[in-house]
Parts: structure tokens; sequence; C-alpha cells
């Protein structure tokens, strides 16, 4: 056993045993961010308040909330929405909160893109946070089955068929996803077990990979400069702050995130008490019926980029457009060819290649969105193709890059 | 170094906004076609002077109509329970003792008149199928204008109508709203013996094949329509129900624009239990964040003083 | 070397603000987690007095517990008429007296089981023994059968409501 002395107080006590302040430097005060950095580097922490909203918002659901077909649905819009105290208002922030935490998911992936900060040491931040994005994609698609509305059925019942791979014909698959031949209760209880225990599992899993892929190349900052961050920690701590390139993670950086996450909260209760409808789709307010197909489907805002790189393509065509539309983002760091890891608009050709991706997955959002009709079809299916060939293209357009 | 903050913030808030509104207002928009409300004027329907004679309209209604209304107010009871009734006419004549309220008093002259007619499902009945009410456009104009006059007489006045009342009378016999425990016969009573609560539920299924077969398909329960459906459709289907359903079996039911605010109102009773509270809770909470924003402001630049 | 940038008092004043926040949360969660209001009111069972027969014993429900109704016969009310404290447990509605208790042996929660032959109430789980006012008259229930809140409503008993003759009783020791 180690040598341990009297304890002088209780801060000493657990000193002595969980080493608090070495634990405190390491993770809080004596963590170095770089100064040279704006209000979207606070999205991390954003998405870390989004993320407990949701757990906290979730677990009082959970109390209420009945897996089963014939109870589901009014377990959530009478029991919930109208008998629990509050429980109106775990409901609006558990739907509004798993909307806006995909804007926030989305801006933070760009803002890495932007940056460069999936490239030179960092491609593992770049993977777990791309693993995240599938794992919060896992996890909206299974909550949304949980009211057990039409769009919770018929959305299930959509995907699920996508697994039947076209022309492959994997029927005995979709069937043994389902746990039956349409989604049922079997279904739905599954979907139940991921929501609520082992997606969550996984997203803290690889939150936690996440924040450890982080720590030995630091956080980036807007110039891609490289930082020599123990000369400019021993410049702050011999009393230079204000001529340090770096600063502590606590206070200094947390101090700003807290701002961002004040302003933000205020946008987010805005929407929680005023604006919802955006998060809880009228469609999803009818109960679930296998006999009656909704005038208009769609997936929630955050997926329809992805769906509309489906659907313009004849059936199997369009799943593979859709599995390479899946996983291309993953590869990111190992396509961009060039040596340069700094802010696109100093990259030539990547700043036209990053500006057109994102006007390109806004239009393919709204077609998703729009009926397949007329001009949104011409529209949807150029859209795809520019998706497709603007990733085939970047290993070319980047390899091609002077060095800055 | 400048600060680029306020661009960056000004290129994220375009791109939401934009992707906000392609996917919302502007794709709603084009899924959904616009109906105009007209105010409950019923253009289409001849003008009715009103004016009646109340004492004689009384003559005239215990004469014509409680063959098959009640008119509970003046204890005259329906010859027929719901659900018989219903499964003799296709649906459950209503009681008669608010009507006067309930409806547009042109609409009712109208109703009495020709009620395929005014109700606008001509399309459905024809000389082999014929409305369970019988046109009485035999009736002098002027004895039709008195039997509106002795509804109105008799139905409460408008400040005394409930949401509740209005919606029971203008939507209840079609269709049920089981979170308010409304079925199309009645209130639900609570049951101390499964048996008889059984009961109860054989005879509303009953009553539900009949007005099944009567309208082609079983009329929704209405409980969360005001949430899958919002407040503007609701009101301009009802006002007309074939200009959002065209060739729809659904009547327009002539109530007057007061009711269906009451009607809307119960909707939200229903659906939408907690909107007093939510407002309330919002207000406060609103409030409470701006500080908690204003806190972090005012710390974030304590600490930065010395970092700049 | 100072510990972190000062915290300062700006920050101490918003960890209070953020606090309040923390309490109004916890306030909230601690209302979702209250019985529902349809539980509250499934609390509440009333009883029409006029359907019982005489030593018939009938098992009603309360709050989710057993509860027997027993009407006596005017024979059994002569064998208890002189015991003060038996007659105390019985509830007068119009002419009739009623045993009306939870039908749970004050021993360790069976349900006894009434022999109108013998007119006694003999809880099988351990061979504990009640009259039918519910006074215990063989160990080993540590007491007479417990007695629910009531109130007496003309012909009707409504259980859950608190009357002052209930309250009368649980001051007498009647009932817990």
């Amino acid at each position: 056993m180690a040598h341990f002395e009297k304890a002088t107080s209780i801060h000493d006590w657990l000193n002595q045993r969980l080493a608090v302040d070495a634990v405190n430097r390491v993770m809080m005060t004596e963590y170095w961010i770089p100064k040279n950095i704006n209000f979207l580097w606070a999205m991390g922490m954003v998405l870390v308040i989004t993320f407990a909203m949701l757990l906290v918002s979730g677990i009082f659901l959970l109390m209420y909330y009945q897996p089963n077909i014939d109870t589901a649905f009014y377990s959530v819009n009478y029991t919930i929405m109208r008998e629990v105290d509050f429980g109106w208002l775990w409901r609006h922030v558990h739907g509004v909160a798993a909307s806006v935490v995909f804007l926030i998911i989305y801006i933070h992936m760009f803002t890495g893109i932007y940056y460069g900060s999936y490239k030179k040491g960092r491609e593992m931040i770049w993977i777990s946070g791309m693993l995240l994005f599938v794992a919060f994609s896992a996890e909206a698609f299974s909550g949304y089955m949980l009211p057990w509305g039409q769009m919770s059925y018929w959305a299930g019942m959509v995907i699920t068929n996508l697994f039947a791979g076209g022309s492959l014909h994997a029927d005995g698959l979709v069937e043994w996803i389902r746990g039956d031949y349409v989604p049922a209760q079997a279904f739905l209880t599954r979907f139940f077990m991921l929501h609520v225990l082992l997606i969550p599992l996984a997203i803290m899993g690889l939150i936690g990979l996440h924040f450890a892929a982080l720590r030995i190349p630091h956080v980036n900052n807007q110039d891609g400069e490289e930082i020599d961050f123990d000369v400019e920690a021993k410049k702050y701590l011999d009393g230079d702050k204000a001529g340090a390139k770096v600063m502590r993670f606590a206070n200094d950086f947390m101090s700003k995130d807290m701002m961002v996450v004040g302003f933000y909260l205020v946008f987010f209760f805005y929407l929680v008490f005023y604006h919802y409808g955006f998060a809880m789709d009228p469609v999803n307010f009818d109960p679930a019926d296998g006999l009656k197909t909704p005038a208009h489907i769609y997936p929630e805002w955050y997926f329809l980029w992805s769906y509309e790189i489906l659907r313009p393509f004849p059936f199997d065509v369009g799943l593979i457009a859709f599995a390479f539309a899946q996983v291309i983002f993953m590869l990111l760091p190992f396509l961009d060819k060039s040596p340069n890891s700094v802010p696109a608009n100093r990259r030539g050709p990547f700043a036209i290649w990053f500006w057109v991706m994102l006007v390109n997955l806004v239009v393919l959002t709204a077609m998703g969105k729009l009926p397949p009709e007329g001009i949104f079809n011409v529209i949807g299916f150029i859209s795809a193709v520019l998706f497709i060939v603007q990733w085939l293209a970047l290993p070319f357009i980047t390899k091609l890059e002077k060095k800055v | 170094m400048k600060n680029k903050e306020p661009l960056i913030l000004a290129v994220v808030v375009f791109f939401t906004l934009v992707t906000y509104y392609l996917v919302e207002p502007y794709a709603h928009h084009v899924m959904h076609k616009h109906v105009e409300s007209e105010n409950f004027e019923y253009k289409d329907l001849a003008t009715f002077n009103g004016n009646g004679n109340a004492v004689n309209g009384k003559e005239l209604a215990m004469s014509n109509c409680t063959a098959c209304h009640s008119i509970n107010v003046e204890n005259m009871p329906a010859p027929m329970d719901a659900v018989t009734s219903a499964a003799t006419y296709g649906v459950n004549p209503p009681d008669l003792s608010n009507a006067g309220v309930l409806f547009d008093a042109k609409y009712l002259a109208a109703f009495i008149a020709d009620p395929a007619k005014a109700a606008n499902v001509s399309h459905k009945f024809n000389d082999t199928k014929m409305h369970p009410m019988p046109s009485y456009n035999w009736m002098q104009p002027s004895e039709i204008a008195d039997i509106v006059a002795y509804l109105q007489s008799i139905a409460v006045k408008a400040e005394e109508l409930t949401p509740a009342m209005a919606f029971e009378n203008s939507c209840g016999r079609c269709h049920a709203m089981g979170y308010e425990k409304w079925t199309q016969i009645g209130t639900k009573p609570s049951f101390k013996h499964k048996k008889d609560e059984l009961a109860f539920d054989i005879k509303v299924l009953e009553y539900e094949d009949s007005i099944k077969a009567y309208m082609g398909k079983l009329p929704p329960d209405l409980s969360m329509y005001i949430r899958s459906r919002n407040e503007h459709f609701i009101s301009t289907l009802v006002e007309n129900p074939q200009n959002h359903l065209a060739g729809t079996a659904m009547p327009r039911t002539g109530v007057s624009a007061e009711t269906m605010e009451k009607v809307i109102e119960h909707m939200k009773d229903a659906g939408d239990t907690k909107r007093h509270e939510r407002e309330e809770v919002g207000m406060k909470v609103m409030i409470y964040i701006i500080i908690f924003a204003i806190f972090a402001l005012l710390w974030k630049k304590q600490v930065w003083r010395d970092l700049h | 070397m100072e510990n972190n940038s000062r915290r300062g008092f700006m920050g101490i004043a918003f960890g209070a603000v953020a606090g309040i926040g923390a309490v109004g949360s916890l306030y909230a969660m601690k209302k979702s987690w209250d019985p529902l209001p349809s539980v509250k009111a499934a609390g509440f069972t009333t009883l029409d007095m006029t359907t019982y027969n005489e030593n018939e014993l009938v098992v009603e429900k309360w709050r989710g517990k057993p509860i027997f109704v027993l009407k006596l016969t005017s024979e059994m009310l002569e064998t208890i008429k002189d015991k003060q404290n038996d007659m105390e447990r019985l509830i007068k509605i119009g002419d009739s007296h009623f045993m009306v208790t939870l039908g749970l042996c004050t021993h360790l929660g069976c349900i006894p089981g009434y022999n109108p032959a013998d007119k006694t109430f003999l809880c099988a789980c351990h061979g504990g023994m009640y009259d039918v006012t519910g006074d215990v008259t063989k160990a080993p229930p540590p007491r007479g059968l417990d007695i629910p809140p009531f109130k007496i409503k003309g012909n009707l008993l409504v259980l859950g409501e608190v009357s002052d003759q209930y309250k009368a009783m649980k001051e007498n020791g009647i009932t817990l």
C-alpha cells in the first residue's frame, strides 16, 4: 500500500486519494487552448449542454412513456403532455433539442472542414466526430419511432426497406431487422432499447474518444498556425497573459464558452416555448396506421440532404449513391491531398469547393423536403450529381494546391 | 487581428435562416394549397331576413321536427336512442335545443328547406339515395323563418355557449374525442363493473358501424387534430369541407363564426391543454435565461480583461 | 502563482445565477415525479350502501386494496350491543350497521376469509381471527382490521374522504 499522511483538510484528503489537484491542472487550469479562436470554437460545449438537456428531459419522458404499440401515442400525447406536471416542458425540450443538436453538429463539422481541423494529426478527432454524427443520427431515428405516430411508422417502414438492397431483394434481412413483417411491437421495443440504452452508451464512449483524440494535437486555431504549447504556456505562467498565444481552458476559455452557451440558450428556449413546430411535425400527431400512408412522407430536416441523394436515381443507383454519401465525409482527411492546414480562404480552389459544398447541401436539403415533381426533380438530380462529383474531384483539386 | 466574429455570425445565421425558410414555410406552402376563409358568410345561400314568429315556429317545430329530433330544453325526448337512430338514419338526429345559437341563421333556413344542398352533400344524395332528413321546401319561407326564430328563442345566449357544448353539438355526433372522454353517444361515464363498461363500448362500436356505412368511412377522432392540422385548416375545412376535400361526405355544418371559434378552443383544450401554462412558464424562463446570458457575458469580460 | 484567472466576483455571481436555474429545474423535476391527477382522482371509491345484503361479505376496492363490506343482521347486532368498543367500529347508514374495513390482516397482510355460518373471519396464513366488527379475537394480529377514511353522504359511502366520524375513530384508537 502506498504511503498516506494524516490529512490536513478535506481537500488534502481527496488529493492524497484521487489526485484532484493534478486532475484539475491537467483537465482545467493547465489545459492550454489557443487564443486565436472565434465563437465557433464554443460549439463543442454547446453540444455538451444540448446533449445534457436531451439526457435529463429524456429521463423524465422515460418515467411515463410506454413502449407498447397500443399505448405509446397516448402515453406521449395524453399522459406526458396533459397529465404529468411539466411533462409538456420535457417533451418540448427533448424534441427541440433533438433537432437543434443537428444544427450545431453541422456548424461544428463545417467549422472543422473550413479550418482544416481534420488534418495533420487530427484525423482521429475527425473520425471520432463523424462516428458521433452517425451515432446521433441513429439515436434521432430510433427516438422518432417512439411516439408511434404516422411519421414514426412510415419512416420506420421506408428506412428499413432500404436494407432490402434494391435488386438484392434481401427481404429476409428487412424482416430480421424489424422482428416482424412490418414495423410492429417487436420493432418498437427494440428501437426503444437502442434509443434508451445502447446508443446513448455508444455516444458517451465516443465523446470520451473524441476528447482523448483532442489532447495530443490540441485545439486548432483561426490561422492554422502550429503553436509550441510548452513555450506559450510558460509565457502565460510567467505572468505575460496578454502576450502568450494560449490561455487556460478553465476559466479563460470556459468563460467565453459559457457566454456563447448563454446566448444559445436564449435562442433555444425561445424555440422550446414559442416556435417548436419545425421540431414536432404535424403528421406525427396522427396515430400510426399501417393501412394509410400520409400524402407527404419526409424525414427530419437534418436527414433531408442524404435522403435527396437517394431519390433522383433509379433505385439501385440511388442506394449506392446513398451509401456513398453516408461514408464519404469520414474519408475527408485521406481524400484531401494538400499539405496545407490553413483556413479554406487561403487555400484557393478548396475555398470554392467548400462554399459550393455548403450551398449544395442546403439545396439538397430543400429538395429533399419538396415533392419530387417538375423543376424540383431536375434541381435535386443536378445537386445529387454535383455532390458526388465534388467528392470525387477533391483529391485532384487538393493535390494541385500550392504549399502556403 | 481583425475581429471576424460578426461576419462569421452573419454567415451562420444566413445559412440557417435560408435552410429554415426553404424547409418549413416554403415547402409547406408547396405541399398544402392555401384556402382563404370566407368568414362564415355562406355567400352562396339565399339572404335570410329573419323576423320570424317564434310562437308559430314552436307549433311548426313540434309537428314537423320532433318526429326525429329531441328538444331537451322543452323536455321533448328523442323518439329512439342514439344507437337505434344511427342504425335507422345513418346518423343520430341532433337535439335542437341550441341549434339557434350554434348555427348561422341563413344556413338554418337553407338547411331546413333542402338539407343536402345546404350541407353541400348533394353529390352523395340523389333519387336513389335520399338524405335522411326530408326537404321542407314545400313550406312557406315565412314558416321556415318562424322555425328559425323559435330555435333562436330557446337556445342559450351566445356568452353561455361553452367550447365543449359547441364541439359536442356541432361535431360530436360523428367525431369522437377520446382525450375528453367524448364518444359519439355522449361522454363516457366511469363504470364500477367491467361488464357495464364493455356494454357501453359495444354501443359505441355499433353506432360507429352505422356512421361508417353512412359516411363511407369512420370520421376520425379529433383529440389531437389541432396539432396534426392547424387552426386555419380546420376552420376553413368546417366552413366548407369541399374546399379541402373535394367529394367528401362530410357535411358543411353551417356553424357561425363565433361557434367555430369555440370549437377551435375546445380542440385546443383537448390537444394543446397546457398552452396557458406554457406561455406563463415561457415568459419566466425567457427573463431568467436573458439574465443568465448577461451574467455570463459579464463574467467573460472580467476574466478576459488581462488576456487581450 | 495565482490560481487560475481570479474567479472574481462576476464568476461567483454567474455561478449563483446558474444555481437558481438548477434549483428551478429541480423543482420541475420534483413535480414531474408527483402522482398523476388521474391517480389522485382514483383515490376515492363511492359505495352505494343500499346494494348490500345482510351477512354477505362483499369485497370492494379502494386505492388498490381490498375493502370488506359486511352488513350486520339484527342478531349479530344483539351479540355485540353491549360492547361499546365494538359498536364504535361500525358505521350506521340509515337503519343498517356496516363493518367497513381494509381486507388485510393486520399481522402480515394476507386477506382473511369470512365464514357466514360462524360469523367469524379467519386468516389462513397464521390463524388470526376477527369478529363481525373487525375486532381481533385470536392472535397473532396485533389489532383489529383497519378502517379506511370515509365520509357518509346519504346512502353513499365515499372512501378516501375524511369525515369527523372517521377522525373520532382514529382519536379513540379504534383504528390507526
